[in-house]
């Protein structure tokens, strides 16, 4: 099958007071057609804003795209101009954000709301645009869909406001959902609830998938592939077999090491020791080897660790990091 | 259960009145947030309390914190009858429980320094000055695991990790028996969620402390506490010791919300089945005049682990597996 979205060398920045964060550094990757792709990391891992630069939602100024491409089916998303986006935002390819609460319009009924994508893009009109937002609110499990239409987001529980938000993102039926944290605002029979109905509606639809989030959990279900960023760049790319049976990374297997679940109770849990870099002090080397408390052979502190092939799927970031055993772990710093 | 209790619910309920007409109020039901809730909890105990969102939680905690008057029942600490005393009398025993909340954004006052927080809730205890409660604030910043030259800084100059060990700290200021921790990870990345984690562990060790740990995530409270009580519409329907409840849960809800636990495991997570629940929990109100209460009976299923009977339940929510 060949690539939907083809992403090269993208690199993102934000020009604040303290200096240009580079929130995505040289990031680069591929979809096929009805893929799904995680993306995990810790919060300022520049996952999220990977994906707003593809959406074209990023604020500029501060933000600016350094450089690369992202060809969504042979058009290039950073260049192709706001118009031509728009032609594509909405109708080929959306999105999910992490909070239902705030994107939603509260002044707006969610019939206006769910309508708009096809009065602009198919050029429905408001009676075909309607019976077509109720037929994508049943879809996706709201009962009494023709009367709750009408209703404003407030009168929706956080779940079924989720629910909105997909049923919206999927009415134009996207060849690519980009989900930005879908279920972190979420309790976890509805974040099952939630996941459950991206899953069915994706084999429905057949569209590619790319869902951005910090749990580990969740991606291990979902996703055929999964890239761990870190400090704006990917560390590691493969297979969920691949990421998760045979990480390699040392970033990789702190974040896995880490999970609660996996905790054995009354022994302390593994923590990956110090804090993420300040992304607006450029680095030179290898970002994870700069985090305080860990112990590195010192290859990589003045070139950038290159990325090498392990197999035809997974890719690692160079790295020569010594992780802390858990009982060398300090809990106090 | 063994041993004496330091904090004893009895039949703790904690109704909202529903009212109608906009100039001429008028109540027309109550909304049943806590129903008939009796629990007993150990001093040094971490009792995880799970359920998910408007099933009572967060009203059960704030009715045990005297934040919310409960409308009957009793509320126990350490021998006082908590929902008996003034309002000044309860205020005088606020210092002995306290609380850690979910956001650590909205719940640091950002106008106040790190150092102004803290000294404020040490003197609640300890009347301090100057160079001592400096002291006492820089001792009690290390405890949580926080640099002391910080503290002069802002909340907002500080990650989301950093600030919930400042309101663990806030909370630990006038030295309480007895801490409730409100989702206190919920907010924060799995790197940090360990991280804070062993903190309140070692915390609860060193200090002798008892706390009552709240989450919608079954995999937190697993790890984290003793026992496990699953909450439900407003009541309790499953009660017992953490491995046990996870291993062998007797209620349909808690093997529902078992089952929810994304397994970070993808050979695991593909060839499950799971029981997804339908729609939102229902709220527990009636109408003036509607029947009364529904209790629900725990019965003994082993020693030590309670259920209630789950019939009612499923008849109430749908399910798809």
């Amino acid at each position: 099958m060949g690539s939907l979205l083809e992403v090269n060398n993208l690199t993102t920045s934000f020009y604040t007071r303290n200096g240009c964060v580079r929130a995505v550094n040289d990031v680069s990757f591929n979809l096929r057609k009805g893929e799904t792709l995680g993306i995990v990391g810790e919060s300022g891992s520049g996952k999220s804003v990977t994906c707003y630069s593809l959406m074209g939602l990023i604020p500029q100024p501060p933000g600016k795209i350094e450089g690369g491409e992202a060809l969504f089916d042979g058009v290039d998303l950073l260049r192709c101009g706001a118009k031509a986006l728009r032609r594509i935002r909405g109708k080929r390819m959306s999105m999910i954000f992490q909070d239902p609460m705030t994107s939603l319009n509260p002044y707006l009924k969610v019939s206006t709301q769910i309508m708009e994508p096809l009065r602009i893009h198919e050029q429905l009109s408001k009676k075909e645009a309607l019976s077509r937002g109720i037929e994508a609110l049943e879809s996706v499990g709201i009962s009494e869909a023709s009367k709750r239409i009408h209703c404003y987001p407030h009168e929706f529980s956080g779940g079924m406001r989720q629910r909105v938000m997909i049923a919206m993102a999927l009415i134009t039926h996207p060849e690519l959902l980009i989900a930005d944290e879908p279920t972190t605002a979420l309790d976890v029979t509805v974040q099952a609830q939630i996941l459950e109905l991206i899953r069915a509606r994706q084999r429905a639809e057949g569209s590619a998938v790319i869902i951005v989030t910090h749990d580990l959990g969740v991606v291990a279900g979902m996703c055929d592939r999964i890239n761990v960023m870190y400090a704006g760049k990917i560390v590691e790319t493969g297979t969920a077999e691949d990421v998760f049976d045979r990480p390699i990374h040392p970033y990789t297997v702190a974040l896995q090491r880490s999970i609660p679940s996996l905790g054995i109770k009354g022994k302390p849990l593994y923590t990956i020791p110090g804090l993420p870099p300040d992304l607006s002090v450029p680095i030179a080397g290898d970002a994870f080897a700069l985090r305080e408390g860990l112990t590195n052979g010192g290859q990589w502190l003045e070139t950038p660790p290159p990325m090498k092939a392990l197999s035809a799927t997974h890719w690692v970031r160079e790295c020569d990091v010594v992780l802390p055993e858990l009982e060398a772990l300090n809990d106090v710093r | 259960m063994s041993g004496d209790a330091f904090l004893e619910l009895e039949e703790v309920c904690t109704y909202f009145p529903v009212t109608k007409g906009f100039i001429r109020r008028r109540k027309v039901g109550e909304l049943r947030a806590v129903d008939g809730i009796s629990l007993k909890i150990r001093e040094g105990e971490i009792l995880g309390l799970v359920g998910e969102s408007g099933c009572g939680k967060t009203t059960l905690s704030r009715t045990i914190m005297q934040l919310q008057p409960a409308t009957s029942g009793r509320v126990i600490l350490d021998g006082k009858v908590l929902t008996s005393l003034t309002e000044s009398e309860v205020g005088a025993e606020r210092i002995h429980f306290q609380m850690i909340f979910q956001d650590p954004y909205a719940s640091l006052n950002p106008r106040m320094t790190v150092y102004d927080t803290l000294a404020e809730s040490i003197s609640r205890k300890h009347r301090m000055k100057g160079s001592a409660m400096v002291d006492a604030v820089a001792e009690l910043m290390r405890t949580v695991g926080l640099n002391a030259a910080q503290m002069k800084k802002y909340p907002h100059e500080f990650s989301g990790g950093q600030r919930q060990r400042i309101a663990i700290a806030r909370a630990l200021g006038p030295e309480p028996k007895l801490i409730i921790a409100d989702e206190p990870v919920s907010a924060l990345d799995v790197s940090i969620q360990s991280q804070i984690l062993n903190l309140l562990n070692r915390l609860v060790q060193e200090r002798g402390l008892t706390m009552i740990f709240i989450s919608h995530d079954l995999s937190v409270v697993k790890y984290i506490a003793d026992r496990i009580a699953v909450m439900y519409a407003g009541q309790l329907v499953e009660l017992g010791d953490a491995v046990e409840v996870m291993e062998h849960p007797v209620h349909p809800y808690t093997q529902a919300l078992i089952s929810a636990i994304p397994v970070p495991d993808p050979h695991i997570e593909r060839s499950r089945t799971r029981v997804v629940l339908e729609g939102d929990p229902p709220l527990s109100m009636t109408l003036t005049g509607g029947q009364p209460a529904r209790k629900v009976q725990m019965t003994e299923v082993s020693p030590g682990h309670y259920a209630a009977d789950g019939k009612r339940f499923l008849s109430e929510r749908k399910f798809q597996r």
